[in-house]
């Protein structure tokens, strides 16, 4: 059995809303596998139905070939979690943590000892292992929860926006261990995420709109789906200049963010080649090798708002705390 | 075998998170012995120019044992909510364990928490001028733990009906209040109106404020006075205490095992 996660048709209604539209999909053993779409396009109700917090409304899902619906907690077994949240308890130390879901899985006393110390050296946490979490930093905490979801050995690592309210240095750190994970452990990583430089270390991307898979691919093959390089361009004579390249080149020009924006398949040769021909005036020109954002332009016509997603990010913290006192 | 490893395991971070919250055991002791010091004071005078028959604070007291273990047995289980809140309780729900399990460690967590509470106030008790004859200490402290167990059955059963974090401060004022006045704590409920007796019929504080004040005063004053003072035989209370666990404990199990 190669696929460790296979789901067939899965579905989810929420109130007659739908929140993921059946999607099917399988990740091999040992792959990170990325979901990548914008805040409510299904990634969180997915990863929920597949650890079976939350009941699909149509078809199926198996992991390590055990069904979410029957074989709820060998499934369990099987997996680890980190959420979008912390989910630490932040009265109890980093040691009592582990321990506290060691013995919920299971983990065998003789055992524990050894793993505990193995799963914090791995994440750097190995010295601070009798702090109470309340002092601990929100990248510490998210390695602490890795940590954490390694400790009863899982088959599948599932990580629901890992790097969410991070600054970029912890950001990297945490990218660091879990491409550890996969050199060292063969791990299988399921991860989500919006940021597309993240989907970028993924072996294959699943991107995901409007809770329904629109491509699946490996980041490179995905990127050739663009047609090749962007250029974008700038002019007085905004509307002149878009009628003229589409006359002359007959290629598809799009306006983004108040530039023109079009697809070439070899940039450096191209843009010789515009100054010569090109009539009407331009103020400003780009060249870009195309990126995932450009890839989930592309495929959905939209940009993966993150400023959005961060500022709600904010408020939840913020009365997070203030619930807290 | 997972099912007592579980039990055991959420039971001891109860016990843990009670030990390291210094603050709240400080202050869940502070307000009853507030009560007991203050009302004491004022109204023994008052009340020894009638014919009370009893010492105001001695009478007060078990009323102050049963308002501690209530509030630290509520506190200790509604607090489930903020565990959902700040995602704890999702570390809990998706690991292969026994819902019913977490609920009875929850349980008894909050239980053993309360009774705790209940024993220091029991040793306290010398230090504030309480007299307690050494030779009734276990029945008191089975009532103490059948109380705590009722109270802690009752908070869990609330915080899986309970949406919000908001209604947690609402829920404990409009709960714990009315149940401490209308549990006998200050005055006897043999001579209130009915509708407040009809309520305290149904209030668990009631049946374990009759019960201890029977046991600690039972060999300190007249009987007639102690029947006068008194709603319940002292196995009618425990009958009472024992069913209403019950009840309460069975229903919590079964609305957290139908949650999320």
């Amino acid at each position: 059995m190669n696929n460790i996660i296979e789901v067939k048709n899965l579905a989810r209604q929420f109130n007659g809303l739908t929140a993921v539209d059946h999607i099917s999909f399988e990740v091999k053993k040992g792959e990170i596998f990325g979901f990548l779409g914008p805040n409510g396009a299904g990634k969180s109700t997915t990863i929920n139905m597949l650890s079976t917090l939350l009941i699909p409304t149509e078809g199926d899902a198996a992991i390590n070939s055990f069904d979410v619906l029957t074989r709820r907690d060998d499934v369990r077994k099987s997996i680890g979690l980190v959420f979008q949240y912390p989910s630490l308890d932040d009265r109890l130390t980093a040691e009592e943590n582990l321990r506290f879901h060691a013995k919920l899985y299971g983990v065998p006393k003789e055992e524990y000892k050894k793993r505990m110390e193995e799963v914090l050296r791995l994440v750097d946490l190995w010295d601070r292992k009798e702090n109470i979490i309340k002092t601990f930093s929100g990248g510490m905490k998210r390695r602490l929860e890795i940590a954490r979801g390694l400790i009863h050995y899982p088959q599948v690592l599932f990580l629901d926006e890992p790097t969410l309210g991070l600054d970029p240095q912890t950001r990297a750190h945490l990218w660091e261990y879990i491409l550890r994970l996969k050199k060292e452990r063969a791990m299988t990583i399921f991860m989500t995420t919006h940021y597309m430089n993240e989907a970028e270390n993924c072996d294959r991307i699943a991107v995901i709109d409007h809770g329904k898979i629109v491509a699946l691919d490996t980041p490179a093959n995905l990127k050739k789906q663009v047609g090749g390089d962007i250029i974008k361009m700038t002019s007085g004579q905004h509307r002149k200049l878009k009628e003229e390249l589409e006359k002359r080149y007959n290629k598809e020009v799009k306006e983004e963010d108040g530039k023109l924006r079009l697809e070439v398949a070899d940039g450096e040769k191209f843009l010789p080649r515009l100054f010569n021909e090109l009539d009407t005036k331009i103020d400003s020109i780009e060249l870009h090798k195309p990126t995932l954002d450009d890839v989930f332009l592309h495929l959905t016509g939209r940009k993966i708002r993150e400023e959005e997603a961060s500022s709600k990010d904010r408020l939840r913290e913020h009365s997070r705390r203030r619930g807290r006192r | 075998m997972q099912f007592i490893q579980t039990i055991y395991t959420i039971w001891q971070r109860e016990l843990i998170r009670y030990w390291r919250d210094k603050t709240r055991i400080v202050s869940t002791l502070f307000m009853p012995l507030m009560f007991l010091v203050i009302f004491g004071a004022g109204l023994s005078k008052t009340l020894a120019t009638g014919n009370f028959g009893v010492d105001f604070t001695q009478f007060m007291y078990p009323g102050i044992i049963a308002m501690s273990v209530m509030s630290v047995a509520f506190f200790s289980t509604i607090s489930t909510v903020w565990d959902r809140e700040f995602g704890f309780l999702k570390e809990i729900l998706v690991a292969p364990v026994s819902r019913v399990a977490v609920a009875f460690g929850k349980t008894l967590g909050a239980t053993t928490i309360a009774s705790i509470q209940a024993l220091i106030l029991l040793i306290l008790a010398p230090l504030i001028g309480v007299a307690i004859h050494v030779a009734v200490i276990p029945q008191l402290v089975i009532f103490m733990l059948l109380l705590a167990f009722a109270i802690s059955g009752m908070g869990l059963l609330i915080s899986s009906l309970m949406k919000t974090t908001e209604s947690f401060g609402l829920v404990m004022q409009v709960l714990i209040f009315p149940m401490f006045f209308i549990s006998g704590a200050f005055f006897p409920l043999t001579a209130v109106p009915s509708w407040m007796l009809a309520l305290s019929y149904i209030n668990p504080l009631t049946y374990g404020v009759d019960a201890m004040r029977q046991i600690i005063l039972g060999n300190q004053v007249a009987s007639n006075i102690l029947n006068g003072l008194s709603l319940h035989a002292i196995s009618v209370d425990a009958l009472f205490l024992v069913v209403f666990s019950a009840v309460m404990v069975s229903a919590a199990v079964f609305a957290f095992n139908n949650r999320a």
